[in-house]
């Protein structure tokens, strides 16, 4: 039943900067059968948007990448040519990025951008193209589909063109489609449309969908699983559900807490913090990285790096150890840090 | 909570009586320019001690309506009225004295060459009157209250991370102990752990110094966290009005209510709401006749197309929407 479309497996990502090496992803493992929606949250600096990009190899030139596994439907990735990777770009999986208006080509008509990636993979006739082109537009929503064919991108609204945008990474029909933070420069009500949007294509389609965001209400309402990261590494993962409702590390319980939810929150009152900052990634780190934020914290936590283990079930893995105490309390409670 | 239910001074502290901003807009190389009426006709009142929440979408007139009541744009007609005079007998640095602007960006709002404490120090030196050899002090009072260490006088912007930032054009709007400060999209560029921050920070300062702000954010869960009120603008136009509870239980306005279900909250199960929207956008340049709203309404009715809803009071508020005319509700023409 579930057929298994992207395995990624000890993900590193290191860029060098004048200070050393920034370990920018530091192991992430994680994967994604057929109809699934993986969101990877975390706040800026978390290594998220490298980590598709890693899968994608779209990273900077100067990155380096290793994997213990990097598999799309079975094959390796990390074996894979640069030229054999840019048939598998668009063509098996496609990306949706943040804003549509700097990954739109705007001298090219949105008939001419659509229709590159069938001709470009599938040798399909000019006609078939702008068939499949019109049929997509309409699909997403996109009024007058044909006579759009002909507009160039700055003639859109940033609500369609993240339509126009989501209609090219269908073309070729992939099989998994990594969305990086397609909302966050849209109107609320767009937003949620577009959400819509993704989730019934990813199901009509049966597509794997990894989305990437910073929000945690768009992650309880459409992912399968969750995969949280924090400082380049991910610090807890598993289906939405037990996530949400018994959060087993405690900087997802510190996300979770620092959200103002209408009807829950009480109107004023404080809001939960997580005091301190991201630690630095350049260089090597020694113990759990929340460490010095954490208000669970012990002296064992700064010793040894912790790794991933199972919690209260075997899908939900958490990097703490103290995760069981953490997770047996009510969803909303943080406790106070120790000074 | 309280200041805000029965307010002791019954002026306004600021107030927009039929403000309309309208701007001529270049629509390509040998096309007319074109009016964009950015605020259409739109009158607001804060009284002292409430947090008016101003939401909407963008390019519906927030931010022009917003940069009226600062005294940063002369409205092309009606009048802005700061505690009950007019804001232009009033001049620039008087209603700088009263109120103060908090922007979205803390990276382009704060000059990258001038130190933290020159920074939060030039209000003071702008509006002049106290002893210059209190200035320093006075600043690094405020950074303490906004959760800066003074230590950090002497650095620069660049240096700071996006909360720091943020609390230090915090602390710049209050130095000079302003009745009031418009913060627009104060936290929209913030992670969600320093955007709680942010929002704690301003209920303290607001609740310990006596503030009233107008708090404009396209986030309707912060709006619910931080308003008393609310207004909901669409085009130009403030389209519905109410208590906070009141708005969030039970919207009146259909763009209201698809606002409210646009909300993603953290409920696993839930699902992404349908808003029954459609594709059509809010384009300011081609106001639809009749109702604003009107192409996008899941409720439109036949007279929506061609006649504009005039404000209709409900429990202390108001809404434009024919649905809530009592001619209609009767089944009468409007």
């Amino acid at each position: 039943m579930s057929e298994r479309i992207l395995t990624v497996e000890d993900l590193r990502v290191a860029l060098p900067v004048p200070a050393g090496t920034l370990n920018a992803v530091q192991g992430v493992t994680f994967h994604i059968n057929r109809g699934e929606t993986l969101c990877i949250v975390g706040e800026s600096g978390c290594g998220k948007t490298l980590t598709a990009l890693a899968i994608m190899d779209l990273l900077p030139t100067r990155a380096r990448r290793t994997a213990a596994k990097l598999e799309l439907e079975g094959r390796d990735l990390t074996q894979t040519t640069e030229r054999a990777m840019a048939d598998v770009r668009g063509n098996r999986m496609a990306m949706i990025f943040q804003e549509p208006m700097t990954s739109l080509n705007p001298a090219y008509t949105i008939g001419n951008q659509l229709e590159e990636a069938l001709l470009r993979h599938r040798r399909a006739s000019r006609s078939e193209a702008r068939e499949r082109a019109v049929y997509l537009l309409n699909r997403v929503g996109i009024p007058s589909a044909a006579s759009r064919l002909r507009q160039y991108p700055h003639q859109l609204s940033g609500g369609l063109r993240q339509r126009v945008m989501i209609a090219m990474a269908l073309m070729c029909s992939p099989s998994l489609i990594l969305a990086d933070e397609p909302t966050t420069a849209l109107d609320v009500t767009i937003q949620a449309q577009i959400l819509h949007l993704l989730a019934e294509l990813q199901r009509e389609f049966a597509m794997g969908l990894v989305l990437i965001t910073h929000d945690l209400g768009i992650v309880a309402r459409i992912a399968t699983r969750v995969v949280v990261m924090y400082a380049g590494e991910v610090v807890e993962a598993g289906s939405a559900a037990a996530v949400f409702s018994a959060p087993a590390h405690p900087y997802t319980r510190g996300l979770i807490a620092c959200i103002p939810v209408p009807g829950r929150t009480r109107r004023g009152a404080h809001l939960g913090t997580i005091p301190g900052l991201v630690p630095s990634l350049v260089g090597a780190m020694r113990g759990c990285h929340f460490a010095g934020r954490c208000p669970f914290a012990v002296d064992a936590c700064r010793e040894a790096a912790v790794p991933l283990e199972a919690g209260a079930d075997a899908d939900h893995i958490v990097r703490c150890i103290r995760h069981a105490e953490v997770a047996s309390l009510p969803p909303q409670r943080v406790p106070e840090v120790a000074p | 909570m309280s200041l805000a239910t029965s307010p002791t001074d019954p002026t306004p502290l600021l107030e927009a009586r039929n403000v309309t901003r309208t701007f001529r807009v270049s629509s390509g190389l040998f096309r007319a320019r074109r009016r964009l009426t950015a605020v259409d006709g739109v009158s607001l009142s804060v009284r002292a001690g409430e947090v008016l929440g101003l939401v909407g979408e963008s390019g519906c007139g927030k931010t022009t309506l917003s940069r009226m009541l600062l005294g940063l744009l002369a409205p092309s007609s009606g009048e802005i009225r700061i505690v009950g005079q007019p804001a232009e007998a009033l001049g620039r640095r008087r209603i700088a004295e009263l109120i103060q602007p908090v922007f979205q960006d803390p990276y382009s709002s704060l000059n990258p060459r001038k130190s933290i404490g020159s920074i939060i120090g030039l209000p003071l030196r702008v509006q002049g009157g106290t002893d210059p050899s209190t200035w320093r002090k006075r600043v690094e009072a405020m950074m303490e209250r906004v959760g800066l260490a003074r230590s950090l006088y002497d650095n620069y912007p660049s240096q700071l991370s996006g909360g720091q930032r943020q609390r230090v054009a915090i602390a710049r709007a209050l130095i000079n102990e302003p009745r009031m400060v418009v913060c627009d999209e104060p936290t929209s560029a913030l992670d969600v752990s320093v955007q709680s921050q942010i929002l704690n920070l301003l209920q303290d300062l607001r609740r310990d110094l006596g503030l009233t702000y107008l708090l404009i954010s396209h986030n309707l869960a912060v709006v619910e966290h931080m308003a008393t009120r609310v207004a909901v603008m669409y085009l130009g136009r403030i389209v519905e009005e109410a208590e906070t509870d009141l708005f969030y239980r039970a919207p009146k306005h259909p763009y209201g209510a698809a606002l409210l279900a646009s909300v993603l909250t953290p409920e696993p199960g839930r699902g992404v709401p349908d808003t029954q929207l459609g594709a059509a956008y809010p384009d300011p340049l081609a106001v639809p006749t009749g109702c604003r709203f009107h192409p996008r309404c899941a409720r439109v009715m036949p007279q929506c197309a061609t006649i504009a809803p005039k404000p209709i009071l409900v429990e202390e508020g108001f809404v434009e929407c024919h649905l809530h005319d009592p001619r209609t509700q009767q089944g009468l023409p409007a």
